[in-house]
């Protein structure tokens, strides 16, 4: 039977043990923090990554699935971290390296160390589910609750967004709105309720979000956005926007700010059974102008007010909006850049189209002939 | 023959059909082939010369004002969709 000595005595003769020079020289390498939670809150190698040891078999596959990328594995002395790089080595990475003194030697030597923001236990607990998702964890939630993200309308696709935007914790929620609810709204717009009948949207959907999650500011604009008020509304600093407007004016004057700005723009309509969601990345990807160049004339743009909708549709829509948005406001995942997602709630059916950018795009194209925002609202209809 | 998609704001134009058929050997043929079967349709969408700007044309997928353009040759059995700007929200 051995002892433990002589078990890592044993362990570090099979696996590679570098120092910090050695390490850092290593070029494409992950590192791996395999310390337990309290020690890697107290302090890490800045851009390593945190696996505690116990699930390091578990979850190594989904954040270094390459094993020929070199990783650097670390612990507090070098010792875990040996245990850890045999593991590796079972598992197949062909370069799995320990680092010598650990985190205690590296600190010691006056090399650079990254003092994470940490949740609060509270926290810890109300976001848990998306703690234990490898590509969200806890850097990726404070990534959320520091994200700013507006949202164009609180009606039916803006309800279902600012409930799971506020559900998943982004910190700051803009909401412009100018109209009030009226009972017609109650068959799909469940950011709003009886109690709120009568009131601006913009308050009921703040009182919706206060109640379901404290730790969300929110900030209401209730106005009708213009071209006089976008740039006053946008200078508040959002790094998001959803569009749920259910008018052409304010699509085109959110498209072309967005643009200007390269604030990436979430689209999402819907009309009768069917709905489509894209997302609009200034520099990236086409516009809205390049999927559309212009509005069309009111008797072909009836609104869901003329034309009807499906109380559900929206939900679908709006959560499939708040998806990309939670996507761009975390940096994970493909945005639907380049491409329109639509959806027939009647056959069931998803249905993918290719955007490009248009060369000749009036706003993002290579000649633009649109350099200040245009109001539509003299001659398209809402 | 190609399988066109009508959306649901120009399903009065086709007598509510959600699918209707055209065809041709370019983008342009089959729209005027359209005009000629179902010319309330084939003039929401088409103008005699160009596809009108508030109105997209997918050809497998792929829209036909970035992809070739009209004079584009397409499938034997493309499925094509159309798609007029929708803002409700």
């Amino acid at each position: 039977m051995a002892t433990y000595r002589e078990l890592l005595q044993r362990v570090k003769q099979e696996v590679v043990e570098v120092d910090a020079r050695e390490a850092t020289a290593l070029e494409g390498a992950v590192w791996v923090d395999v310390r337990r939670h309290d020690e890697w809150d107290e302090g890490h190698i800045p851009g390593a990554i945190h696996i505690p040891r116990g699930s390091l078999e578990s979850r190594i596959e989904s954040r270094v699935p390459d094993r020929s990328t070199p990783v650097v594995l670390y612990c507090a002395s070098g010792e875990r971290s040996a245990f850890a790089a045999k593991t590796l080595a079972e598992l197949g990475y062909e370069r799995a390296v320990s680092l010598a003194g650990g985190f205690t030697d590296w600190k010691r030597n006056g090399r650079e160390v990254q003092v994470p923001t940490t949740l609060s236990p509270e926290k810890r607990t109300r976001y848990s589910r998306h703690l234990l998702i490898p590509e969200i964890g806890e850097e990726g939630q404070i990534r959320l609750l520091e994200s700013r993200i507006l949202l164009i309308g609180a009606g039916g696709l803006g309800s279902p967004a600012s409930l799971y935007l506020a559900a998943a914790g982004v910190g700051h929620i803009g909401i412009i709105d100018a109209d009030i609810v009226d009972e017609t709204n109650l068959q799909r717009q469940i950011a709003h309720s009886l109690d709120t009948l009568g009131t601006p949207k913009v308050d009921s959907a703040k009182r919706t979000i206060e109640a379901l999650n404290p730790d969300v500011k929110v900030t209401t604009y209730r106005e009708r956005l213009t071209s006089e008020n976008i740039d006053r509304i946008l200078d508040d600093g959002w790094q998001v926007v959803v569009d749920g407007t259910d008018n052409f004016p304010t699509r085109y004057l959110v498209n072309d700010a967005c643009v200007w700005r390269g604030i990436p723009l979430v689209y999402g309509s819907i009309y009768r059974f069917e709905g489509q969601v894209s997302v609009f990345k200034a520099g990236d990807g086409p516009c809205y102008r390049c999927l559309y160049p212009a509005p069309p004339p009111p008797e072909l743009a009836p609104s869901c007010a003329e034309g009807g909708v499906l109380g559900v549709l929206p939900g679908v829509v709006g959560t499939l909006q708040t998806n990309e948005a939670l996507k761009l406001a975390l940096g994970i995942g493909e945005p639907l850049v380049g491409r329109l997602l639509l959806f027939d709630a009647l056959a069931g059916e998803f249905d993918e189209m290719r955007i490009r950018r248009n060369p000749s795009c009036p706003v993002c194209g290579e000649h633009p002939t649109i350099t200040e925002y245009v109001d539509y609202v003299e001659f398209c209809a809402r | 023959m190609s399988v066109v998609r009508v959306p649901p704001v120009l399903r009065d134009e086709a007598g509510g059909a959600r699918e209707v058929e055209a065809s041709g050997q370019t983008v342009r043929e089959l729209l005027e082939d359209l005009t000629t079967r179902l010319p309330r349709l084939g003039e929401k969408v088409y103008d005699g010369a160009e596809i009108r700007p508030y109105v997209n044309v997918y050809v497998d997928g792929e829209d036909v004002r970035t992809s070739g353009g009209l004079d584009a040759p397409i499938r034997e059995d493309a499925t094509v969709v159309l798609l007029p700007a929708m803002a409700g929200g």
